[in-house]
Formats: C-alpha cells, sequence, structure tokens
C-alpha cells in the first residue's frame, strides 16, 4: 500500500516533468529560439550595458526634457485608472452578486468588463491610433480601458469577499439600496479597492512606456528617440528615470497600504 | 390576534432540496421561541423567509395584520424596520466604529437620500449611545468593530437590532460562535428584552439545553418540518430524539459533558 | 436606566453635539490619497495634447471604429490557420519565458526567503529584483536587443528577466507564509536545508507556486503579444502591428483581436479553475 503510495506520487511528479520538458521543447522549436544563443548573449550583454550603457554628462542636458514626458506619463497613468475606478465602482457594484440589481444585469457587467480586460493594452492602442492619432489620448484610453477591465474584476471579488454579510444585515434592517451600498459596502471594501486602484497605477506606468514606443507618446517615445539614433548614454538615462519613478511610486503606494489596511 | 402567522410556508431552493415544507406556526405578542434542530433542518431558511430576506416558493406570513409575501418593496422595507434580526456571524460593517453600525439600525427609518447621507438626529445618536451603555458597551463606543470580542460584537448586533424599535427580533444561532460565559449574557439580554419590553423573540439554537432554559415554546425542526411545536416543560427525550436523528447521541454526549462541568 | 426607558427615548436630553465618526489615520490617508489622485487626474487632463485629435471626435471615431472591426472581420494578409500558428508562436514565447523564469526563481526564491536565509542575502536578492521588476519588460527586450539582435533570443530573455522579477517576489512570500516550527522541527531532527527545502517548503508552498506561475504565464501571454508589436519578437503581436500602422487595415485588425480575445478569455477560465482547484483542495 504504502510504496504503491509513493510510488504513484513519484509518477506523476514524473508525468509532469515530462510534460513540462516536452512543451518547452515545442516552445523552442516553433518560436526558433536558440538556446545556446540565448545563454551566450547574458554574458555579452552585461558586458556591453557595463561599458555603454550609462548617462554621461552630455545626456544630463537631455534631462529636463526627459523629466517633463515623465511627469506626462504619470499623470496620464493615474488619470486614466482613477478615471476607470469610478467607472469599475459603478459595474462592480452592479456586476456583484451581493450587491446586484437583477442577475442578468450582473453578468452582462461582468462580461463587458472580461472583454475589455482581456484586450491587451497594447491591441487597444493599436486599435485607439485608428481614432485619436499620434496623441497622448491614444495611451489614455487604452490604459483606460484595460484598467477599466481589471478594476472592475478586482472590485467584484473584493465586495464578494468582505460584503457580504454587511449587506445582509443591512438589507433586513429595512434600509435602502443606495444606504446598503454607501453604508455597507464601500466602507468595508473601500481600502483594498484603493490598493487595487494604486496597484493598478503602477502597473500603468510600465504599460505607458510600452504604448509610447507604439504611439509616438510620452516617455516611450522619448527613450525610443535615443534608443534610434544610436544615443545609448541618453536612452540609459531615460531607464534610469522610470526606473526610480517607478520605485518611489511603489514605496508611496506601500506606505499607504500599510496605513489603511 | 397574533403578532405573526405562517401558514403552509414551502421554500425550495432547487430540485433536490426541499428546505421547508408546510410550515404553519402562529407566534404571539412578547412570546420567546426556541427553534430547534440539527444543522441543515431548514432553521435559517425559517427565520429568513420571515421577512423574506429568502423568498419563500409557497404559503403566507402575516405579520401585524399585514400579508408580507405580497407588499411592495417599500412597504416591505418599512415592516422589516419592525423585524430585528440578529446574525451568528454578527455582521458587522467591520470597518467602521460601534456607535455607527449601531445607527444603520435607523437607514430603514429614511428616504434614500437622507439614509444615504447617513444623517442621523441628535435623538438617534442619543438613544444609540444609551443602549450601548445599557448593553456594557459605553468604552468601545467609538472603537472600530472589528477590535471587539465575539460577545461585544454579538451585543452591538444586539444594540442595532433594538434601536430600530423593532416588534419582533429574528436570532439565527446568536450564540453559536460564543464561549460559554458569552453565550448566557447573550441569552440572558434577549430574555430581559423579551420581558421587559414585550418583544417577540424568535431564536434558532443549536444547544437544546439552551432552549429548555430560556424558551417558552419550543419549535422542533427537523428535514424542513415542524416535528414538535409546545413548552419546554412538555418535550420528552424521545422527541428529542425524533427532532436531532443520527446526530442524537453526540448531542447527549456534549450535553453530558457540559452537566460534567457544571457540576 | 433600562431597556423600558431608553426604547421609550424618555432618557434626559443632553447639549453637547454627538459625535459618530472619529477620525483615525488610516480614515486620513484613504481620503488623502483619493484627493490627491483626483486632483492629478484633472490637472492630467489639462496637459494632454489633444490639438489634432478632440476627445469627442475620437471617442465618436472609436465607436464606428469598433462596429467595423468586430461585425466586420476579415483576413487579408493571412489565413485562418496562420493566425493560428502566430497565436501559438505568441503562446509559445509566453511559456517558453515562464518556464525559464519559473527554474530560475525557484531557486532564487529559496534564498531571497528570510526564514531559508540569511538577512543579507535575502535583502540583497529583494532589493536587486525590486529594480528589475520597475524597469518596463519592453525597454528588458530592447536593451537585450542591442547585444543579441531583435527576435526571439532577445524577447525571451527580456521578458524572462521581468517574470524573474515578479517571480521571486510572489515564491519568496510563499515561502515565507511556512510556518517557523515546522522548519525547528526538522532542523533539530537533524534535516539538512535541502531536505527541509524538498520535504517542507516546497510541498506546503506547492499550491501557491502553481497559481503564481499560471498567473505569470496570463501576463507573459499578453506580454509577448505586446513584444511582437513592439520590439519584433513575432507572433500575432507582429501582425497586429502591420495591420495597424503598416496596411492600416481595421478589419485585419478586427480579426486578430478577435483571436487575442478568446486564447486571452481561455486562459483566464484556466486560471479561476486552477484557483478553485487549489481553494477546494
Ligand atoms: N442558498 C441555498 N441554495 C441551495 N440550498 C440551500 C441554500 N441555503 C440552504 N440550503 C439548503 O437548505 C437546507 C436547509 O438549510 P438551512 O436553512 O441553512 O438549515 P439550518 O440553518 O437549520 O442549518 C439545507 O439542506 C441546505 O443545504
Ligand atoms: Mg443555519
Amino acid at each position: 500500500m504504502q510504496v504503491n503510495f509513493f510510488f504513484k506520487k513519484r509518477l506523476r511528479a514524473l508525468l509532469v516533468f515530462a510534460f513540462l520538458v516536452s512543451v518547452t521543447y515545442g516552445g523552442i522549436m516553433i518560436t526558433e529560439y536558440d538556446v545556446i544563443k540565448g545563454f551566450s548573449s547574458i554574458p555579452m550583454a552585461i558586458s556591453w550595458g557595463v561599458t555603454n550603457f550609462f548617462p554621461t554628462t552630455d545626456s544630463f542636458e537631455h534631462l529636463p526634457k526627459i523629466l517633463i514626458s515623465l511627469w506626462e506619463t504619470i499623470l496620464l497613468s493615474i488619470g486614466s485608472a482613477t478615471l476607470a475606478s469610478l467607472f469599475a465602482l459603478f459595474f462592480a457594484i452592479l456586476g456583484s452578486n451581493t450587491t446586484t440589481i437583477n442577475p442578468f444585469f450582473a453578468t452582462i457587467c461582468r462580461f463587458i468588463a472580461t472583454l475589455f480586460r482581456n484586450i491587451d493594452v497594447a491591441v487597444w492602442s493599436m486599435i485607439l491610433l485608428f481614432s485619436f492619432g499620434q496623441s497622448a489620448l491614444t495611451g489614455y484610453f487604452a490604459l483606460f480601458f484595460v484598467s477599466f477591465g481589471f478594476l472592475t474584476r478586482a472590485f467584484i471579488e473584493t465586495i464578494d469577499e468582505v460584503s457580504n454579510s454587511g449587506v445582509e444585515a443591512l438589507r433586513a434592517t429595512g434600509a435602502s439600496y443606495i444606504s446598503i451600498v454607501i453604508h455597507s459596502v464601500i466602507p468595508s471594501s473601500a481600502s483594498q479597492m484603493l490598493s487595487w486602484l494604486l496597484f493598478m497605477i503602477e502597473t500603468n506606468i510600465r504599460s505607458a512606456t510600452l504604448i509610447g514606443i507604439l504611439t509616438g507618446t510620452g516617455i516611450g517615445f522619448v527613450f525610443d528617440l535615443y534608443y534610434k539614433s544610436v544615443d545609448y548614454n541618453t536612452a540609459s538615462l531615460v531607464v534610469i528615470a522610470i526606473v526610480i519613478a517607478i520605485l518611489a511610486l511603489e514605496a508611496a503606494s506601500n506606505y499607504v497600504r500599510r496605513v489603511i489596511i | 390576534m397574533a403578532l405573526l402567522e405562517l401558514f403552509n410556508l414551502s421554500k425550495r431552493y432547487d430540485q433536490h432540496t426541499i428546505a421547508l415544507s408546510d410550515i404553519n406556526i402562529s407566534v404571539n405578542k412578547g412570546e420567546f421561541i426556541a427553534v430547534i434542530g440539527p444543522s441543515g433542518a431548514g432553521k435559517s431558511t425559517l427565520l429568513r423567509c420571515i421577512n423574506r430576506m429568502i423568498e419563500p416558493t409557497n404559503g403566507e406570513v402575516t405579520f401585524d395584520g399585514v400579508d408580507l409575501l405580497h407588499v411592495k418593496r417599500k412597504e416591505l422595507r418599512r415592516l422589516r424596520t419592525k423585524i430585528g434580526m440578529i446574525f451568528q456571524h454578527y455582521h458587522l460593517v467591520n470597518r467602521l466604529t460601534v456607535i455607527e453600525n449601531v445607527l444603520h439600525g435607523r437607514l430603514g427609518y429614511k428616504s434614500s437620500v437622507v439614509g444615504a447621507l447617513g444623517i442621523y438626529t441628535k435623538k438617534e445618536k442619543e438613544q444609540a449611545i444609551q443602549l450601548l451603555r445599557m448593553l456594557g458597551l459605553a468604552d468601545q463606543m467609538y472603537k472600530r468593530s472589528d477590535k471587539l470580542s465575539g460577545g461585544q460584537k454579538q451585543r452591538v448586533g444586539i444594540a442595532r437590532a433594538l434601536i430600530q424599535d423593532p416588534k419582533m427580533l429574528l436570532c439565527d444561532e446568536p450564540i453559536a460562535s460564543l464561549d460559554p460565559n458569552a453565550s448566557k449574557i447573550i441569552m440572558d439580554y434577549l430574555q430581559k428584552i423579551s420581558q421587559s419590553l414585550g418583544i417577540t423573540v424568535i431564536v434558532n439554537l443549536h444547544q437544546v439545553d439552551v432552549a429548555l432554559q430560556y424558551s417558552d415554546r419550543i419549535i422542533g425542526v427537523s428535514q424542513g418540518q415542524i416535528v414538535y411545536d409546545g413548552t419546554p416543560t412538555d418535550i420528552t427525550q424521545e422527541q428529542i430524539h425524533q427532532i436531532y436523528g443520527s446526530d442524537f447521541d453526540d448531542l447527549m454526549v456534549e450535553m453530558n459533558k457540559e452537566k460534567h462541568y457544571a457540576g | 436606566m433600562d431597556f423600558e426607558n431608553i426604547m421609550k427615548r424618555i432618557a434626559p436630553p443632553s447639549n453637547r453635539p454627538v459625535r459618530v465618526k472619529p477620525m483615525n489615520q488610516s480614515a486620513i490617508v484613504i481620503r488623502l490619497t483619493l484627493l490627491s489622485l483626483v486632483i492629478l487626474t484633472i490637472i492630467g487632463f489639462f496637459t494632454y495634447d489633444d490639438t489634432d485629435v478632440g476627445m469627442l471626435e475620437g471617442i465618436t471615431a472609436t465607436f464606428t471604429n469598433f462596429k467595423v472591426m468586430f461585425t466586420e472581420p476579415h483576413f487579408n494578409h493571412f489565413t485562418f490557420m496562420e493566425g493560428l500558428y502566430q497565436v501559438l508562436v505568441t503562446i509559445s514565447l509566453a511559456l517558453l519565458t515562464t518556464v525559464i523564469g519559473a527554474v530560475i526563481s525557484l531557486m532564487l526564491g529559496l534564498l531571497a526567503a528570510k526564514n531559508l536565509s540569511t538577512p543579507k542575502i535575502s535583502n540583497s536578492i529583494k532589493n536587486f529584483v525590486a529594480v528589475v521588476r520597475a524597469v518596463p519588460t519592453v525597454l528588458w527586450v530592447l536593451i537585450f536587443a542591442i547585444a543579441a539582435g531583435l527576435g526571439s533570443v532577445a524577447a525571451v530573455i527580456g521578458m524572462t528577466f521581468h517574470s524573474v522579477g515578479y517571480l521571486i517576489k510572489a515564491y519568496s512570500e510563499s515561502f515565507e507564509e511556512l510556518d517557523d516550527g515546522v522548519i525547528e522541527v526538522l532542523k533539530a531532527s537533524g534535516a539538512n536545508w535541502w531536505q527541509i527545502v524538498w520535504q517542507a517548503v516546497i510541498p506546503s508552498s506547492m499550491t501557491y507556486i502553481i497559481s503564481w506561475t499560471f498567473l505569470r504565464f496570463e501576463i507573459n501571454f499578453s506580454v509577448a503579444v505586446a513584444m511582437g508589436a513592439a520590439a519584433g519578437a513575432g507572433g500575432i503581436g507582429y501582425d497586429l502591428f502591420m495591420a495597424s500602422s503598416f496596411y492600416l487595415d481595421l478589419r485585419e485588425l478586427g480579426t486578430i483581436t478577435f483571436y487575442i480575445l478568446v486564447f486571452a478569455i481561455l486562459l483566464e477560465i484556466v486560471a479561476i479553475r486552477i484557483k478553485r482547484h487549489i481553494n477546494i483542495t
């Protein structure tokens, strides 16, 4: 019996391992990934980076320009996520089974959110490029749509997790729907929702860089400019600026999270 | 006239689960009723069908002379203000203060706008404070409610129900998550409320001994049906056995244990 | 004073206003944070450059475009099967990145976990990884492309970097949740570090490891789409880029969006299943 148990366990582990190896092998074939080149390129990239990818005094001349577009990108990320959170709150309240007005409606709300979330930001920005062209609005709406989809799902989970009991109690006292939402759902889920919003802003800054490269706007565009003109020193300065901004934002969000939970 | 009447009340959740079938009960003002039965018997469903937190499938519920199942939403809200509810897991809004939770009991009396803005009269606030003082929670008033112990939370639940100015309290296993000491405090308060205010109390209980000790009347529920309805003194061992079915032996062991501690 | 009096409300009235909601630190911070976010949002509105295309104009155009994309998608530059193959390439990229990332992260995650490592090693790995994560994936890929050339090598290595940053954090935090007592007991019984890892740490964190890894796979799928579009990684992302920026073919863009949507939703459903399964067992 016991031998059998351990044997089965081993066998299962082995099967999972074999599956992963073969799938990985398949992936290597399909993507035409060169494993040896992959590994050898890391030390190459590092040695190249150490000798070329750092800011020089010349590159600091571009700093004001970099900081301005970084600031724009940060505003874009915050603005799109914050506005999206407002819509998401509305959809989440209607979409959560705890607070919905009717189940059919809830399904529709969740479906819309699924749609928006699962179209990637790169796809959104390529789509919106058609209507907004190379302007900040392309990135704004791309981030807005994805944030909306993601936050709606996160908020629904939050509401289901934390507000069930409070909602039942208030319903039993005869409170109106709006009172229930304001006095039970919002207070019990506010801090967690804010935490999700901060997470979304962090994610958006990274995505904004990508969108910038795709649509020619913001900090991504500035990076692309120096990158394509082989000014790697200034390009590295852009990367450093982005990293500092994201780390600072993360530190700020972590502080807020610690205090409010 | 009876305060609450249930006539042929039934609830079926789906094809296989018939939670209640043909329940008939008549409850007078000021009665203290214990509903006992094993877990899954339908006690919670019964309580929630009374204030329509769960929609019954069939039957009639008459509360205070009004046919509850055929009233409009607004009228239902008005009637619910007259029925306080107390839950096993307290169901407080954790992040709010104790007094805010108590004042939630007044929301049913307010229009949507006033309620949404959380505007309470001074009288309501003072009443909340007095209730809390009465229940021994004067020092906890401004604490976040998740900082309280279980017994304290349940007292907040009682205050929230009382501030509704109810005619009836529905209590769904109010002491199932509490230690014996806190349980006794809660049951004593419920008894006092029933006796001094004439409020009808219907309380679901898992513990037979507590039911026998506190109630004027016992309703035994098993598999969605009433199998006993009478005074605690008349109930026999066999009838308890019938209510609890095969769970009975476990129950006796537990009761003996408790007697052992008491003695 | 008793219940009866209270319910009849004959208690002596007082003149002091009654306070209901005392401000605590948490409430203040929530309000301040929200206020700042709203202010920054409003400032943002005034800084966006919308001289070329007006907001309203753009939104109307977007709706018309949606309608065209989703109701009249067509195949122009590739066939159905070719499209499917491109999605497979994208998925393979995501898979490769996730597997390589998971293997590396598992090892470094053990060293980064406070309870399995020294504070010095743990902190230095965690700080390093925080910086790695702060660099957007697309920048990693582009930086590697300088040394390795644009293509799947740069894409996989660059994406792996970011995955590793993400997974080390997730894994090490799961390891840290392990009950200290368990490690102590094993230590006391003479088990060495590797035995503790294989017998206690990995088995008890397996569920977390699986769900975090799959979550990362889901993320990597969309990253792989993006890298195809922005950094020459190939796959469906490249077709996306061509349809949008080169052929300006809105209908084909619709087709590509459908491909991506279907697979992304499939992955999400699987992820939810895995999560539920793990929660039950
Ligand atoms: N929401 C529900 N959906 C389906 N079945 C339910 C639901 N709630 C309760 N039930 C079923 O109805 C029966 C009675 O449940 P309940 O009223 O909670 O019993 P008790 O409170 O006595 O433990 C049980 O068989 C339970 O599984
Ligand atoms: Mg129950």
